[in-house]
């Protein structure tokens, strides 16, 4: 590690630090209705937006409702999404003639099962991308069809979250808010005003913005280069602005037309975590103390810290087999060493440590470099914070709301051990929130283990529909323990909403496209509906005051805890598949193995 | 009231438990072991899923060793030990409930043999008597008991009075008094009239008098799982599910591993069983439903008798405790402190008269007042039959007792009853009475004013003497987030200064029942719960609406109805060790859960190192144990799964350890024994039995 990527890394947290209080008090005057410094410019469309779609602001809902709204918008939204990446043929802004005959060669096709894979992707939050963007998707498409989401899907895990929150600061009532008031409340007040601001300075350091068609260069050695054009600069704000992930390209932020600059990528990252980390002082804001949320910010930074320091080390340590053969691995003035496999030069070893960090810690997905090159260590970072359920700031909202998905486990568990019934907030856990956290983890973790568990031993016919190239794992680059390692971290992926891939593995296969969708679906909705039961059981119940006898949830000792709670629930469930991926890989490579590209099929 | 004297300990827990027996009483042990065997059947086991996975999973490796020694497989031996450890760790768990049991049961036995073949004397119209079988008799039934008689059903005593010895409900062997009217007048099935006779209204039907009920109680007949329990029981299933995933999952990657790395092979249906079975949450499974039975039973040693664990639950929860001062907090008896005379009159004349008035007078108070007298100014009694006296005793109207001597009255009473009787005999009343009386007030005491004829002498002070260690108590109770109101029907000045006194947190004062249930409901909507203890009829509403109640069982048969709990020795103190016992249950539940779940992570690194040894030597690097062989690391951990359960159940029954402290200090010292302990306990533990394993070449 460089004494200057650790400056880097230090500067980062510190920022996000900062910036921590000023958002989530904004947020907290937004989401409890108050007039904010923005109201005067945006209110009007608030309202009007209200009025075009018949809703009643100062209307609430029971959960039930809330859980109802959420559903019906996902569906509408997600069928929609559908069919204009099916119908862009068809469709405006298509310079490249996607899904026409006058696609180029080599173009994809949008079959239905990448179309619905794609839409739930989207309206999941995820943005797995199964498909190369520029070979795929019409302007329309990518504007109409996926940003949208990038703002909907941001908006309602906003929602969600402050739905949970209201669930402890309320007490004996059924209603925990109205869905559509919050969606429309996170958009415009505080996702719109942030993406315009962010997207203005990407253009400014030359993201592109533009409705072109694609540019025919030719190369100083005479061959002809494609260079993809699109509208970039509105799309690539939100996507880390709303822990979306997708890229306009498929090179994602390692692309210099959507992450040209250290600043914009160093504005990319604090993107990712701005409203995540907001949302913790929010919480503690709306339940009237705010070192309630100052302990989950605290157990998160003590995760990602953790993770930074494993990631960034691991990948600058490199590769001891190139290392044996006197390849310089050390950093030096003119070169970075440790293992530059995969990452942008303008990026360098600790910006993409830090960037796969963050990017999984929240459930992000963007890369500024790839993860299936990145070393046994180095990958199993962003595979473990994925399976940890992105609580580490977390997706916009749903970090938050994951975070105290563990909060209530480990209060129930550890609460117990000072001689009370648990409680968190002055509302006590019982029976019905217990149940429902539990099915949550557990769907969560019956997800990735048995979609990966198929993934690894399924076996289908070589140009079946299912899976044209056989078995499953005939998709994958790579065998041993590494090709285990990307199986498992696709459906992580897809499970974590995070979007990003170990790549390695060709996805755009029915097979893949409907699991991972599957999982996708299982992951944001089985989370969130037990989540927003849970709000309602809570609403109901009385708050108890805290007096000494109350197990305390803003100190150190259990900020602690809940670190504890989340590592070990995640480790036990994922220890024996991670221990046959990347951990076996680690000592494999130290004993100088390696699982390169597989070019002899092991099945046959 | 009765009320015991014994010193309250400073600590909460006292040391003091009368029907404690020896942990591991021998005949409670072989029954148990006995019991063991009796709940292995699937359809008992089902109501406990952790232990019915282990079960299934122990059944499962039987079948296969079936199959692979009919096959004629070499290697039995391994497979045989894990099948043979496996259906240990479920015979342990079922152990450790059966010794909970077998304690409740032992004691319903010996209940029951003070119920068998008692006989009634029915009053038939009036006065015939006939004799029928205690089980005959009906609610409303009347019968009579003389002495030497078994009382032969619950019942209120409507004529006479008797002295009872209850010792076979209570383990008290001092008689007490049962007579007809008044707070005193339940009797209980079981107990016997030792003098005297009572005429007895039965008040409940064969089978569900209180013995019945106590007996169904300790033996846990009625045993319903309590909502912590329930809720506990879902996060073990639902980590057991999560553990049933992982090891089902681990098949379809080891094959892929096998086939990718070419060597090795999937681990047998043996050792995946024997991971499952050790990271499923079997330490918790096995002993929960005993903690919850030991914590009854802890509650009955202490002679309290809870209607249901989920008042033993709702004890540790209790925010808010709601004491009587009489009895209670204070001694139950004011006594005289002080003799304060008025104007020129000496203090040495005031105690004469003071003493005077009280000779005759045998209430405790009166009493003091001879003592003090004795003490402070060597006033002998005196024989005052020699003159003509005449006694008046004290009266609710008159609110005065004294003598009349020699033409001298002499009367002590109530200030205001005594200026009234000063005045009918043509006295003033000096100018400092006031102020004496109104400094006694404040400073917590009552006032009684003593009167010669017209002349006002002076005022006695009596004063509550609050228990010694009182205050002790509720500094702890404090510490524990636990607040405590006194409630007392005397004035707000004198309670003010009692409860200064005692250290209690507030008091209400001149309290009436209704005051006292609108306490308790504003209480419970702040979202507190709130514990009490009463007595009298006009208690119950009250018990029924606290959330732990505890009736006495001196008290009548309405508040022991209502209430969630009787104290069989009528001591209302004993609430506080109630809810001292109340929080060990959830504390014990927490630890073990918390130590099970740390467990894993040992048996993480003794198995699946074990597992791939061949596939991937590498993996060795994750066997930090430096287990000295696949077979003798997965049975290693197996064995250690299986002990631990054993090795617990004393803990189980007994409690973790309690010291009133903040839950602050009470969550890290316990995360750290029980967390940190039980991540790191399982190392040396399972390294050991590798090592016994080597060394007997078991593996």
């Amino acid at each position: 590690m460089t004494s200057n990527g650790l400056l880097q890394i230090t500067v980062f947290f510190l920022l996000v630090l900062a910036l921590t209080k000023p958002m989530g008090a904004f947020m907290t005057h937004i989401f409890e209705g108050k007039r904010t410094w923005l109201h005067p410019a945006l209110r009007p469309l608030e309202r009007l937006i209200y009025k075009l779609c018949g809703i009643q602001e100062d209307q609430e809902h029971r959960w039930t409702g809330y859980a109802a709204s959420l559903l019906m918008f996902s569906l509408a939204s997600l069928v929609l999404t559908y069919l204009i990446q099916r119908m862009q043929g068809f469709l405006p802004f298509n310079p490249q003639g996607f899904g026409t005959a006058h696609a180029a060669q080599g173009a994809t096709a949008m079959t239905p099962d990448l179309a619905f894979n794609t839409a739930v992707s989207f309206t999941t939050n995820t943005n797995w991308q199964a498909y190369t963007p520029e070979t795929t998707m019409s302007y329309l498409t990518q504007m109409v069809g996926l940003a949208t989401h990038n703002f909907f899907s941001a908006a309602a895990g906003i929602a969600i979250a402050i739905a949970l929150i209201r669930g402890f600061a309320r007490h004996t009532t059924e209603t925990i808010g109205n869905f559509w008031v919050d969606v429309v409340r996170a958009t415009v007040y505080v996702l719109l005003p942030l993406s315009v601001v962010i997207a203005l300075f990407f253009v400014s350091q030359g993201v592109i913005q533009n409705f072109a068609s694609y540019t025919k260069a030719t190369t100083l050695e005479g061959a002809v280069q494609t260079i993809a054009q699109g509208p970039v600069a509105s799309q690539e704000a939100i996507k880390i602005l709303g822990t979306n992930g997708g890229g306009f390209f498929n090179g994602n932020s390692a692309h210099p037309f959507e992450n040209p600059t250290p600043i914009s990528n160093f504005i990319q990252l604090l993107s990712i975590f701005i409203i995540p980390a907001g949302l913790t002082y929010t919480f503690g804001k709306m339940v009237k103390d705010t070192r309630q949320g100052w302990a989950l910010f605290a157990a998160m930074s003590v995760l990602f810290v953790a993770g930074v320091l494993v990631a960034y080390p691991g990948e600058q340590s490199g590769n001891p087999i190139l290392a044996s053969l006197g390849i310089e691995n050390h950093p030096t003035a003119t070169q970075p060493g440790g293992n530059m496999e995969g990452k942008e030069v303008r990026s360098g070893i600790a910006n993409s440590a830090l960037f796969a960090t963050v990017t999984t810690d929240a459930s992000c997905g963007a890369v500024n470099s790839m993860h299936d090159s990145f070393t046994p260590l180095g990958g199993l970072v962003p595979l473990v914070n994925i399976e940890l359920g992105e609580v580490v700031f977390g997706g916009v909202g749903a970090g938050l709301y994951g975070m105290l998905m563990f909060a209530i486990l480990a209060v129930f568990i550890a609460g117990l051990m000072v001689g009370r019934t648990p409680e968190y907030l002055g509302k006590k856990i019982e029976q019905k929130e217990v149940k429902m956290v539990m099915l949550a983890v557990l769907v969560l973790a019956a997800s990735i283990l048995l979609f990966s568990g198929a993934g690894a031993v399924i076996q289908f016919a070589k140009n079946s529909w299912i899976n044209p190239t056989g078995p499953a794992t005939a998709n994958l680059n790579n065998n041993g323990p590494h090709g285990l390692s990307e199986i498992l971290y696709a459906y992580s992926s897809g499970t974590g909403n995070n979007g990003s891939a170990l790549a390695g593995l060709s996805a755009n296969t029915p097979w893949y496209n409907l699991t991972i969708g599957l999982a996708m679906l299982i992951g944001r909705f089985l989370m969130i509906i037990p989540l927003l039961a849970v709000a309602g059981s809570l609403a109901q119940k009385r708050i108890v005051p805290a007096s000494a006898g109350t197990l305390p949830t803003h100190g150190a000792l259990f900020v602690g805890l809940l670190v504890g709670v989340v590592v070990i629930v995640s480790a036990l469930t994922f220890f024996p598949a991670l221990t046959l991926g990347p951990v076996v890989e680690h000592f494999l490579m130290m004993r100088h193995q390696l699982f390169a590209l597989l070019l002899i099929p092991v099945w046959s | 009231m009765l009320v015991e004297s014994q010193s309250p300990t400073v600590n909460i827990l006292p040391s003091k438990r009368r029907r404690a027996r020896p942990l591991f009483d021998p005949p409670i042990v072989k029954r148990a072991i006995w019991d063991s065997f009796v709940k292995l059947n699937p359809i008992t086991m089902m109501k406990n899923p952790v232990m019915f996975v282990v079960e299934v999973g122990a059944a499962l490796t039987t079948a296969y060793m079936i199959r692979d020694w009919r096959a004629g497989t070499t290697d039995l031996g391994f497979t045989f030990q894990i099948t043979l450890w496996l259906w240990f760790t479920v015979l342990f768990a079922n152990f450790a409930e059966a010794m909970a049991e077998g304690r409740g049961k032992a004691q319903a036995d010996t209940l029951r043999k003070t119920k068998s073949d008692t006989i009634g004397h029915r009053l038939k119209n009036g006065d015939k008597i006939e004799d029928v079988a205690a089980s005959r008799l009906r609610q409303g039934d009347v019968v009579i008991c003389h002495p030497g008689d078994i009382i032969p059903g619950d019942g209120e005593v409507f004529e006479g009075i008797a002295s009872v010895d209850e010792s076979a409900i209570t383990g008290e062997s001092a008689p007490v008094i049962r007579e007809s009217g008044g707070d005193r007048s339940a009797v209980t099935g079981g107990t016997k009239v030792l003098s005297d006779w009572i005429k007895i209204r039965i008040t409940s039907n064969p089978g569900e008098t209180f013995l019945d009920r106590m007996i169904a109680l300790v033996e846990g007949a009625q045993r319903q799982k309590t909502p912590n329990e329930i809720a506990l029981n879902i996060v073990i299933a639902g980590l057991t599910l999560i553990f049933l995933l992982a090891v089902v999952t681990l098949h379809p990657f080891a094959r892929y591993s096998v086939n990718s790395a070419g060597a090795g092979q999937v681990p047998s249906i043996a050792v995946l069983i024997s991971l499952l079975v050790c990271l499923i949450p079997t330490t918790i499974g096995g002993l929960l439903s005993a903690i919850g039975i030991a914590g009854m039973d802890r509650v009955m040693q202490h002679n309290v008798l809870a209607m249901s664990g989920k008042a033993v639950e709702a004890a540790g929860d209790v925010n808010t405790l709601l004491l009587d001062k009489t009895g209670t907090i204070t001694l139950g008896n004011r006594q005289a402190v002080e003799f304060i005379p008025v104007d020129a009159i000496s203090e040495a004349d005031l105690a004469d008269a003071a003493q005077l008035s009280s000779l005759a007078d045998e209430t405790p108070e009166g009493r003091s007042i001879v003592i003090l007298a004795k003490e402070k100014y060597q006033l002998r009694g005196r024989e005052v039959s020699e003159h003509e006296a005449k006694f008046i005793p004290f009266s609710a109207q008159t609110r005065m007792s004294g003598v009349d001597l020699d033409y001298r009255s002499v009367r002590k009473g109530a200030t205001d009853a005594v200026i009234e009787f000063v005045r009918e005999h043509g006295g003033a009343v000096p100018s400092r009475l006031t102020e004496i009386t109104d400094h006694i007030s404040r400073s917590g005491g009552t006032p009684l004013v003593v009167a010669d004829g017209s002349k006002i002498l002076g005022a006695i002070h009596l004063r509550d003497v609050v228990k010694g260690g009182m205050r002790e108590r509720f500094d702890q109770l404090r510490a524990i987030g636990i607040r405590t109101i006194m409630i007392t029907g005397d004035n707000p000045l004198t309670a003010a200064a009692i409860a200064s006194e005692a250290g209690v947190d507030d008091f209400l004062a001149q309290a009436t029942p209704k005051q006292k249930m609108d306490l308790i409901k504003k209480e419970q909507a702040g979202g507190r719960l709130v514990a009490m203890t009463g007595d009298g009829t006009n208690d119950a509403p009250a018990l029924a609406q606290a959330d732990v109640g505890v009736a006495m069982n001196t008290g009548t048969m309405a508040a022991k109805e209502a209430g969630n709990m009787v104290d069989l020795d009528s001591n209302p103190t004993k609430l506080i060790e109630v809810v001292a016992i109340g929080k060990q249950l959830l504390m014990t539940r927490g630890a073990l859960t918390t130590f099970s779940i740390a467990n894993d992570v040992a048996k993480y690194f003794a198995i699946l190192p074990a597992m791939f040894s061949v596939t991937y030597p590498a993996i060795a690097a994750l066997n930090v144990m430096r287990l000295h062989s696949p077979e003798s690391a997965v049975l290693a951990a197996v064995i250690f799964n299986a002990l631990i359960i054993i090795a617990l159940i004393p803990l189980a029954l007994r409690g973790v350890s309690y010291e009133p402290m903040s839950a602050a200090a009470l969550l890290r010292r316990n995360i750290v024994v029980y967390g940190v302990g039980g991540i790191i306990a399982p190392f040396p533990g399972i390294w050991v039995i590798d090592r016994l394993l080597g060394w007997f070449r078991l593996a």
